[in-house]
């Protein structure tokens, strides 16, 4: 009973691609009738993976969208986001202000385009930082087992240990006031997660006959991690790293909600919710609602790409 | 369904015209197509086919356990006289396990792991009404001692991981038979598990099925294994049958193209690896084999192990396993398990020795230390004059004589890196110590190996995945005499291959053999490969070894009981 319900989907493949008796002279091609094998291009693969989850393509686009604004935002934005008009203060959403406009008549559109860059930028960084670090510590820690591990993993425990966001807020406070600083407190924070997802990839392929085979080859260790099993766990890494994006955005605006990191006047969504709050029992509800619904889509969209770049990275599903 | 079926004497299972289509991204592809099986009460049918042939597949359309890609797209299943085809979920999910149930390739993962044996048997008696809370303990033990497990009332508290793979398979069956099916589906039910082993799980099977009048399908690459254990052989191919007859005919007769292949492809007492080809191939390959082998040898040794130990440090849990299981025959004297207790053994220049024994027995271990992947407890490894023992197995990607031994892998997709290409599998260890220059010389050289394994140059661009199991088996190959090495460690290489692979992997290892002067040592449980391929062979048990010697000699007038064990448990087609 219990065994009757499951059913390998390992076994079912097998059928679908059968090598059977492949003689001396081998032909070419998986004996998949008719469709001749096409060139693994990741630009192929990709608009394959988008047709089969129209959400990834919708995650690109925002994707897409919000990059576009991070790179010209400063540029495109219809008014200067500093400059302020008190005789247009507090009005709301028209055709002449889409988003409408703030206490001191800032135009809310502009300012919300003109965080982006500073709001992604911080993520980026802070991501590629602990993509680094966490990556490697962790990649070592599940290769090498032994003492890398005891002390990788003792690190990693010990930041478990404090609630993540007031141990960010308690490195910036001591640290300084400053956007580096920010990008640091959130790469620290990260820090176990990316250590965690390493080693556990590391961690199973260290036996794997492919790292033997790499022994064998007269690979040195730590040519075999880097050349051997980093690239194995990338996929997973890119996954985490997309997921951890939305966060670490989060965790910026959660800064600077609370006063910490970037200082008013500077365009942040955080900073921008933070003083919009205090309007919203007044009914000038789309000063906080706009850079929030900014935060939430892009946080929404990087969770969203996850999903789809372990699909696209994936080499088993591209076939 | 229709009037004559039902005036006809009643098979038990009767398939007429079976297609089973799966979706994938590339269409739809047809696994199996107009199958047609009839099975009577108590028979026993086999389905004997390679890999995507879809014998599986016909087994789970039967149960209607296909998965979501696939769909029977047309023909019918009648059980007893139903139409499983057309039958309502719920009615199908009380007659699996009650009618009809199976058993399954890997009995480890076809078991719950966190659940006790006893109660996942209980839990299958419970599921049909056949026990109730009071009885359903005792039913289950009952049915462990059905199964011939020593000391029942104890196994009944035993999780899977606690149990040995021939003990999960008896498990397993256990569970299959708990509510005495009419028929029981056997999907692969002894690979994986020892040939001694096999044995014992086969005859269990038919015994416990015939005492009850049951009907079975075993499903089987093994045609040794078919023509043991039933009455008739349905030979599949390409999602077709090609033949249907009587064990003793099919064997004696066979009639369709594809079944004197698959027999031919066989590796069976009396033949040479060329026989295995074939025809047509075989004459094209011409050359006695043999005669070239014997040509080579007796050129003095080229690796000498004196005393060789491996001892591990026992685990507590361990040790109480030990204890429980009473495998005493292990020498427990020191708290260590010596995997490798004290073997000796050379190889000659260009001589191939077989390194024969059961799982556990400590064949893969000594493979290990030889190729410097492990350090020796203790012993002495001599290759070439140099003591490479003394060498730490970390250090030993930077020694020259690294290049001098390489091996070839057990399991062909797990030893290539899903990340590279097959070019560049083959390139690694050309990069690292080959010595050439520049990526063109790199190139020149995979090429020129790919050509030398029969690999095709146009899929070194592929990944793994993109590649069949034996054209992985060849990039394994081909990696490993990338460097022109001296010895080659063979770790079961052909284990995981469809038989007419086998045979091609096999005639190429020999064809390289002859031709750059290599020797082999071939780690292998199949004693039947070891025949085809060996000069001499060492037989290991419980890390000694109990009989070394001339293949030949060792095979047809073995000195040592286990050794005639051995050869006793396998299955053999009759020729």
């Amino acid at each position: 009973m219990n065994q009757s319900a499951r059913i390998d989907p390992a076994a079912a493949i097998p059928a679908v691609s059968a090598p059977a008796a492949a003689p001396l002279t081998a032909p070419a091609g998986l004996p998949v009738a008719a469709a001749p094998l096409a060139r693994p291009s990741i630009a192929r693969h990709a608009r394959h993976v988008i047709a089969e989850n129209p959400v990834t393509g919708i995650a690109f686009a925002l994707f897409l969208a919000i990059a576009a604004c991070a790179v010209l935002g400063p540029a495109i934005a219809p008014y200067d986001p500093l400059a302020s008009d008190t005789a247009a203060a507090l009005q709301a959403p028209s055709t002449r202000h889409w988003f409408g406009t703030d206490q001191l008549g800032r135009d809310i559109l502009s300012r919300v385009m003109a965080a982006t860059r500073l709001d992604l930028g911080i993520a980026v960084f802070s991501v590629a930082l602990v993509f680094v670090l966490g990556g490697l510590s962790g990649v070592a820690a599940g290769f090498f087992a032994g003492w890398t591990d005891r002390i990788v993993g003792r690190i990693a425990d010990t930041i478990m240990a404090f609630p993540l966001f007031v141990l960010a807020m308690g490195i910036v406070a001591a640290l300084g006031n400053t956007v580096t600083n920010i990008v640091i407190a959130t790469a620290i924070i990260n820090f176990p997660l990316y250590a965690r997802v390493a080693r556990a990839e590391a961690n199973v392929r260290r036996e794997a006959g492919f790292v033997l085979a790499a022994r064998l080859a007269g690979n040195g260790e730590a040519r075999i991690l880097l050349a051997h099993i980093l690239p194995n766990v990338m996929p997973i890494m890119a996954v985490q790293m997309s997921l951890t994006m939305g966060y670490a955005i989060l965790n910026a605006a959660g800064l600077s909600f609370i006063g910490l990191g970037v200082r008013p006047p500077t365009p942040e969504w955080g900073i921008m919710v933070a003083e919009g709050a205090g309007f919203i029992v007044s009914g000038e509800w789309w000063i906080a609602l706009f850079p929030g619904a900014a935060l939430m889509l892009a946080v929404f969209c990087f969770n969203l790409l996850g999903d789809g770049l372990r699909d696209i990275l994936d080499p088993q599903r591209r076939t | 369904m229709t009037a004559e079926l039902a005036l006809a004497p009643p098979p038990l299972l009767e398939v007429h015209d079976l297609t089973v289509e799966f979706v994938t991204r590339r269409g739809t592809v047809v696994a199996v197509e107009r199958v047609a099986l009839a099975l009577a009460k108590g028979e026993t049918l086999g389905i004997v086919g390679e890999s995507g042939s879809g014998k599986s597949v016909t087994s789970y359309a039967v149960m209607r356990i296909l998965d979501r890609a696939g769909c029977i797209a047309g023909g019918t299943i009648t059980f007893s006289g139903m139409d499983v085809g057309a039958a309502a979920e719920p009615l199908m999910r009380d007659l699996r396990g009650r009618e009809m149930s199976m058993v399954f390739q890997n009995p480890r993962a076809a078991l719950n792991p966190i659940r006790k044996v006893g109660r996942q048997i209980e839990d299958v008696l419970r599921q049909h009404a056949q026990a109730t809370a009071g009885d359903a303990a005792a039913k289950a033990v009952e049915m462990l001692r059905k199964v011939r497990i020593a000391r029942p009332e104890e196994r009944y508290h035993a999780y899977p991981f606690e149990l040995s793979g021939g003990m999960c398979q008896r498990v397993v069956i256990a569970l299959a038979l708990a509510c005495r099916p009419q028929l029981l589906i056997a999907d692969e039910p002894t690979t994986g598990l020892d040939v001694t082993t096999q044995k014992a799980v086969m005859e269990l099977m038919v015994e416990l099925t015939r005492e009850r009048g049951m009907s079975t399908i075993l499903i089987t690459h093994d045609l040794g294994l078919a023509a043991a254990y039933c009455d008739r052989v349905c030979v599949m191919e390409k999602g077709r049958v090609v033949e249907t007859a009587s064990a003793a005919d099919i064997f004696a007769a066979p009639e369709h193209p594809y079944t004197r292949r698959l027999m031919r492809a066989t590796p069976r007492p009396g033949v040479t690896l060329r026989d295995l080809l074939p025809a047509d191939t075989a004459e094209a390959a011409a050359g006695p084999d043999v005669a070239r082998r014997a040509g080579t040898r007796d050129c003095g040794a080229l690796l000498e192990v004196h005393d060789l130990v491996k001892a591990y440090p026992r685990k507590g849990a361990g040790a109480t396993l030990q204890a429980l299981f009473g495998r005493n025959d292990r020498r427990a004297d020191d708290g260590m398990f010596r995997a490798v207790d004290g073997i000796s053994f050379t190889i000659g220049r260009g001589e191939s020795l077989g390194l024969v024994g059961e799982s556990g027995c400590g064949k893969s271990t000594t493979s290990m230390m030889l190729m410097r992947l492990i350090d020796p407890t203790s012993g002495r490894i001599v290759f070439a004059g140099e003591d490479i023992g003394a060498v730490p197995a970390r250090g030993f990607a930077r020694s020259p004589l690294r290049k001098r031994i390489q091996m070839v892998f057990q399991d062909p997709t797990d030893s290539l890196n899903p990340r590279f290409t097959a070019a560049r599998a083959i390139a690694d260890p050309l990069l690292r110590l080959g010595g050439l220059e520049g990526r063109k010389a790199v190139g020149a050289r995979c090429e020129a190996l790919a050509r030398q394994v029969g690999l095709p140059v146009e899929l070194l661009d592929r990944f793994p995945h993109q590649l069949s199991g034996g054209q992985k088996a060849r990039v394994g190959i081909a990696r490993a005499i990338a460097l022109s090495p001296e010895l080659v460690i063979l770790d079961e290489p052909t284990a995981a291959l469809d038989v007419s692979v086998q045979a091609i992997v096999l005639n190429l290892l020999s064809d390289l053999k002859a031709s750059l002067g290599m020797s082999y040592l071939f780690v292998s449980h199949d004693l039947n490969v070891v025949r085809l391929l060996c000069d001499r062979v060492i037989v290991m048990r419980a890390g000694r070894i109990v009989e070394e010697g001339a293949t030949a000699r060792v095979l047809s007038a073995p000195e040592s009981d286990y050794t005639r064990e051995l050869l006793a448990a396998i299955p053999h087609p009759p020729v």
